[in-house]
C-alpha cells in the first residue's frame, strides 16, 4: 500500500516539471479535432511559442464558460453568430485583424460580413455549410429540396436523422415553407411548429454523430454539415450533399480573442499567422473545410478543392448566414423546441 | 429477533464517537468541504433563479419569479395570463420514470450479481470487484457509442441471431425505450453493484443456516433473512442509481435516438441555446427539492429504525 | 456432519451465478468491441473497414490525448482519495453513537452534490471560483471533484456501517481499548470492503466527469472526457479507442502486479 502512494506521488510531481523553455505561451480554446498540429508546430517554432490547445463542443458551452467567468484563453474560435453576439456583449479584444500584415489575403467576401464588418475583431478559420445528405442507392430522385426532410417520399420514412439543434432543424422548417428567419410573427411560428409536428414521425433520431448514423445505414438522410459529408462519402461513395433550392445555411468558425487575454501579443501573431495561405491551408487540410483565405487553393489536397461538399455547384443559391435573434423569438423558438422533444 | 445483540449499551456507546467534539471532528472536514464548495456555489444558483435572463445568456439583476412560473404556466404575450402548460411535468415525469427502470434493472440484476461476489471464496472476492469495475475506468462515452453496434438492427446481436437462423428480420431493438433502459442499467451498475456487495460480504451466514435448520426453503431465506439484512447497501444503491439516473442523457441521446429531453437536456439546454439561465436554476432548484424531501422523509421515517438495532 | 456440506450448499441461491456471468457478459461487450474497433483502419467507431495500427500510432504521438488522460488520472486519484478519507470520518460519525439532533440535517447536506445537476454545480462552481478568485490550476478541478465524489464514496461506508456487528466494538471498549484503536485493529479491517467500494465509485465518477470539468477547467487542463467529447463536431475516432484501450492495459496491469506483490507479502 505504502509503495503504491510513493509511485503514484513521484508520477504526480514528475509532471509538475514544466518543459517550456520558450518565449512565452499561447492558450487556444477551440473545437475538438480542428487545430492542425502541424500548423500549431510552425508557429510555435517561428515565435518561440509554447502553445496548448484545449477542445470545446459548442458554441455555446463557450459562451456559457466565458460568462460565468473563466480566463485564461487567448484564441477562440466562436462561429459567426456567436462572434455577434460576443461584441455585442462586450467579451473581444479590439485586435483589428484589419491592420496587420497578412490581412490583403482574407477573400473580399469574408471582410464586411454581418457580425464583424471590417474585421476589427477576428479573421475567418474555416467556412462551411450546413444542409444534408442522401444515400443515393436508397432514393433515386432529385435530393435538392428540403421535402425530403419534411414530407419525404416513402422509401425515407422514419430513415431519417436531424442535427440536435434548435437553429437548424428551425431554420430548415423555416426555409421550407418561405418563411423569414428569427421570426417574431406568431401565426409564422404556429405554421412550423404543425410542419415540425407533422414531420417528427418520419425522423428516426435527433443525432449529432450524423457520419456514424448513415455510414452504418441507421437512417439514409441526415443534415449534416459539408466537410463531415465528405468524410462520410470517403466511407460510403453512394452519398451525395444536397443543395436544397429552398436555401441553406452557411456558417464561419472565426479566430478571435477574448476580453482580458493574458497573452495578448502571442494572441495578436497567431491571427496574423493564421490569415497566411500556407498555414489557412494547413488548417483547412486537417479540418477538412474551406478557409476565407485567398491563394491557399494553391497549397490545398487536390481532393477538398475538387470534392461537391466543398466547391458548391453552379446553380446552387448562396448560403444564408443567420444572425443571432432577438430576445423574444429565443423564447418561442425554445417553446417551439421543448414541445418538439418533450 | 437478531441474535448477537450487546447487553452492554453504556460502555461501547462511550467508547466510539459519542463524544459532540469527536463527532464534529470527523463530521468537519466532510460538511466543510460540501459547504463551501457545493453549497454556496449553489447559493449564487439559487439567487439566479430568482433573476431575470440576459438577452445573450447569463443573468440581468433585476428581480423576476418568471423562472418558476415558467414551469407550470405559459404566459400569455398578450394579455399577461397565465394557462397551465403541462410539458416540463412530462419531462419531469419521463425522467421519473425512467430513472425507476434504471434502478428496478439495476436491482434485479445487481443483487444476484453482489450476492454471487459475496459468497466467492475470499481470495476471488477482490478479483471480482475487480472484474467489475474495470470497464468503467473507460469513457462513458465512447462505450455507449460502442453499444450502437451491438444493437442496431445490423448490430452484433442480430447478425448472430439471424446468421444462426434462430431469426429472419432482425429485432429492433436501438433507439427504443428497451435501448435507454438497458444503456442506463449499463451506466450504472457499479453503483447498486459495489454497495450491495459491501453489505452482503458481512452477511452472518450463520442465520441463513438458521433458517435451514428451521425447514425454511431458499426463497423464504432470501426474503426473511438475506434481503432485510442487506437493507442498508439496497437502500445506498437505489440511491446512487436512481439520483444520477434523473439527470443522465448520454443513454437517452445516444441509444434512444434523442427525440425527447430529460430533465437533464432540459436544464442544459438553459444554459445553452435557450439562453435562460433563470429558468434552468429553478428548474434544478425544483428538483433539488423534490429529491430532498424525499429523502428526508426516508432518513426521519427509516433510520431511526436502524439505529434501533444492535 | 452436515454443517460441512451445508456450508456450500447454504450459500448457493439458483440463477444467481448465472446472472452474475450475464452482469460481467453485458460490461464487457462493449469493451470488446471498443477494443477490436482501435484497429479499424477507417475513422469510423462502428463500421468496420479493415485491421490497421495507425490510429495507435496517432494516440502515441498526441500529446494533447496524453496529457488530457494524464490530468484525468491525476485528478481521480486526488478525488478519490480526498473523498474517500473524508467519507470514512463522515460515516463514522453519523452512524455510530447515539443519535444527535442535525443527523438528517448533516446526511442530506453530505449527499447534495449528487442530488444537484451537474450543469447547474458546473456554472454555479466556475462563477464561485471565478468571484473568489481561486486559481490552483489543475487543484481547483480536483475541488470541484472531490465535493460531488464524497457522496458516492459515503453511502457505501455507511451501508456496511450499519450493517456491522458492533459486540466486537464494545467487547473491544469493554477490554479497555482506546476509540483509536478500536477504530484501526476492529472497525477499519471490517469497514475495508466499503471503504474499497466506497473508494472505488468516487474513481469512477471521477474519471468519467465531463460537464463540471469543461466549466472549471482553465487553459491546459483538459481531462479526457472533456477532450472526447470536445470531438463531437469532428466527429469521434477510433483514436479514442487506441487510448482508451492503452489506458485499461494499463490499469489491468498495474492492479495485477498489486495483487501479485500483495499475495507475496503475505
Amino acid at each position: 500500500m505504502r509503495n503504491l502512494f510513493i509511485a503514484v506521488a513521484a508520477i504526480g510531481f514528475a509532471q509538475f516539471g514544466g518543459p517550456a523553455f520558450a518565449a512565452g505561451e499561447l492558450h487556444i480554446y477551440n473545437w475538438g479535432d480542428y487545430t492542425s498540429p502541424e500548423m500549431i508546430e510552425k508557429f510555435e517554432k517561428a515565435y518561440d511559442v509554447k502553445v496548448t490547445v484545449d477542445g470545446y463542443d459548442s458554441n455555446e458551452t463557450l459562451l456559457a464558460k466565458l460568462k460565468s467567468g473563466a480566463a485564461g484563453y487567448d484564441v477562440i474560435m466562436p462561429g459567426d453568430y456567436m462572434v455577434a453576439i460576443m461584441i455585442r456583449e462586450g467579451m473581444l479584444e479590439t485586435v483589428q485583424p484589419n491592420k496587420m500584415a497578412n490581412f490583403k489575403n482574407v477573400d473580399p467576401r469574408w471582410v464586411d460580413v454581418y457580425w464583424d464588418s471590417g474585421r476589427e475583431y477576428s479573421v475567418p478559420w474555416q467556412w462551411g455549410t450546413t444542409t444534408f445528405a442522401v444515400n443515393t442507392d436508397v432514393y433515386k430522385g432529385d435530393i435538392d429540396t428540403l421535402a425530403l426532410m419534411f414530407d419525404p417520399p416513402a422509401e425515407l420514412r422514419g430513415r431519417i436523422n436531424m442535427l440536435r439543434d434548435v437553429n437548424d432543424v428551425l431554420n430548415a422548417g423555416l426555409r421550407y415553407l418561405g418563411l423569414p428567419r428569427c421570426n417574431s410573427n406568431p401565426e409564422d411560428l404556429r405554421k412550423l411548429n404543425d410542419l415540425l409536428l407533422g414531420a417528427k414521425p418520419h425522423w428516426k433520431t435527433f443525432a449529432y454523430e450524423a457520419k456514424e448514423m448513415i455510414t452504418s445505414g441507421d437512417v439514409d438522410l441526415t443534415q449534416i454539415w459539408n466537410g463531415y459529408s465528405m468524410r462520410a462519402r470517403l466511407d460510403k461513395p453512394s452519398l451525395k450533399y444536397a443543395y436544397p433550392r429552398e436555401g441553406f445555411t452557411g456558417w464561419m468558425d472565426n479566430a478571435a480573442v477574448p476580453k482580458g487575454a493574458p497573452n495578448l501579443e502571442n494572441a495578436k501573431l497567431f491571427i496574423d499567422f493564421i490569415m497566411a495561405p500556407e498555414n489557412a491551408a494547413m488548417i483547412s487540410n486537417f479540418a477538412r473545410y474551406a478557409n476565407g483565405i485567398r491563394g491557399s487553393d494553391a497549397y490545398m489536397d487536390p481532393e477538398l478543392l475538387s470534392a461537391p461538399e466543398i466547391v458548391m455547384p453552379a446553380g446552387a443559391p448562396a448560403p444564408e448566414f443567420v444572425p443571432p435573434c432577438e430576445d423574444e423569438v429565443v423564447r418561442m423558438y425554445d417553446k417551439i423546441w421543448t414541445n418538439l422533444l418533450k | 429477533m437478531v441474535a448477537g445483540a450487546t447487553a452492554v449499551p453504556g460502555a461501547g456507546e462511550a467508547a466510539l464517537p459519542g463524544a459532540t467534539g469527536t463527532r464534529l471532528l470527523l463530521l468537519g472536514p466532510a460538511l466543510g468541504i460540501v459547504v463551501l464548495v457545493g453549497i454556496l456555489p449553489l447559493g449564487i444558483i439559487l439567487v439566479y433563479s430568482f433573476l431575470t435572463p440576459g438577452t445573450f445568456g447569463g443573468v440581468v439583476w433585476k428581480f423576476s419569479a418568471e423562472a418558476y412560473a415558467q414551469f407550470l404556466f405559459d404566459r400569455d404575450f398578450l394579455d399577461d395570463s397565465l394557462t397551465f402548460n403541462a410539458a416540463y411535468l412530462g419531462i419531469f415525469g419521463r425522467s421519473l420514470v425512467q430513472a425507476g427502470v434504471a434502478t428496478a434493472a439495476c436491482l434485479l440484476v445487481g443483487f444476484p450479481t453482489a450476492y454471487f461476489m459475496a459468497t466467492r471464496p475470499p481470495a476471488t472476492r477482490n478479483a471480482w470487484v475487480f472484474l467489475i469495475t474495470v470497464p468503467f475506468w473507460t469513457n462513458l462515452l465512447i462505450r455507449t457509442v460502442c453499444m450502437l453496434l451491438i444493437l442496431r438492427d445490423e448490430g452484433l446481436i442480430n447478425n448472430a441471431l439471424v446468421g444462426a437462423g434462430l431469426i429472419s428480420t432482425p429485432i429492433v431493438m436501438l433507439y427504443t425505450d428497451f435501448a435507454i433502459g438497458l444503456g442506463l442499467m449499463y451506466s450504472y451498475l457499479p453503483f447498486m453493484v459495489l454497495p450491495l456487495y459491501a453489505s452482503l460480504e458481512k452477511l452472518d451466514f450463520r442465520l441463513v443456516e438458521a433458517a435451514y435448520d428451521l425447514y425454511a426453503g431458499r426463497w423464504r431465506a432470501l426474503t426473511r433473512i438475506i434481503i432485510p439484512l442487506a437493507r442498508p447497501g439496497i437502500v445506498a444503491g437505489c440511491l446512487l442509481v436512481f439520483i444520477p439516473s434523473l439527470g443522465a442523457f448520454l443513454a437517452p441521446d445516444l441509444l434512444g435516438g434523442g427525440k425527447h429531453l430529460m430533465i437533464g437536456n432540459l436544464i442544459q439546454l438553459q444554459f445553452a441555446s435557450s439562453r435562460n439561465w433563470p429558468f434552468g436554476s429553478a428548474a434544478a432548484m425544483i428538483l433539488l427539492a423534490a429529491v430532498l424531501l424525499a429523502l428526508m422523509l426516508y432518513v426521519r421515517t427509516a433510520a431511526p429504525r436502524q439505529r434501533a438495532r444492535p | 456432519m452436515g454443517a460441512g456440506t451445508r456450508a456450500l450448499d447454504l450459500k448457493r441461491l439458483p440463477g444467481f451465478g448465472a446472472t452474475a456471468w450475464f452482469c460481467l457478459a453485458l460490461l464487457y461487450a462493449p469493451i470488446a468491441v471498443l477494443v477490436v474497433f482501435s484497429f479499424n483502419a477507417s475513422r469510423s467507431v462502428t463500421v468496420w473497414s479493415e485491421f490497421s495500427l495507425s490510429w495507435y500510432g496517432k494516440a502515441i504521438a498526441n500529446t494533447g490525448i496524453q496529457q488530457a488522460a494524464a490530468n484525468s488520472l491525476k485528478v481521480a486519484v486526488v478525488a478519490m482519495l480526498a473523498a474517500t478519507v473524508v467519507a470514512t470520518a463522515a460515516a463514522l460519525a453519523t452512524a455510530r453513537g447515539q443519535r444527535f439532533r442535525g443527523d438528517a440535517t448533516a446526511y442530506l447536506v453530505i449527499n447534495l452534490p449528487l442530488i444537484v445537476p451537474e450543469i447547474v454545480t458546473a456554472v454555479a462552481t466556475l462563477s464561485f471560483f471565478a468571484l473568489i478568485g481561486l486559481s490552483l490550476g489543475l487543484g481547483n478541478v480536483m475541488l470541484a471533484h472531490t465535493v460531488f465524489c464524497i457522496p458516492f464514496a459515503y453511502l457505501p461506508i455507511r451501508a456496511r456501517l450499519e450493517g456491522m456487528d458492533r459486540a466486537l466494538e464494545e467487547a473491544a471498549a469493554d477490554l479497555y481499548a482506546t476509540p483509536w484503536h478500536v477504530f484501526r485493529r476492529i472497525i477499519l479491517p471490517l469497514l475495508a470492503p466499503g471503504i474499497v467500494a466506497g473508494a472505488m465509485l468516487a474513481f469512477i465518477v471521477s474519471l468519467d466527469d465531463y460537464i463540471i470539468t469543461a466549466m472549471v477547467a482553465g487553459a491546459g487542463q483538459t481531462t479526457l472526457p472533456v477532450y472526447i467529447y470536445s470531438q463531437i463536431r469532428q466527429g469521434v475516432t477510433p483514436e479514442i479507442n487506441a487510448v482508451s484501450t492503452i489506458l485499461l492495459m494499463v490499469s489491468i496491469l498495474f492492479v495485477s502486479l498489486s495483487f501479485v506483490i500483495g499475495r507475496k507479502q503475505r
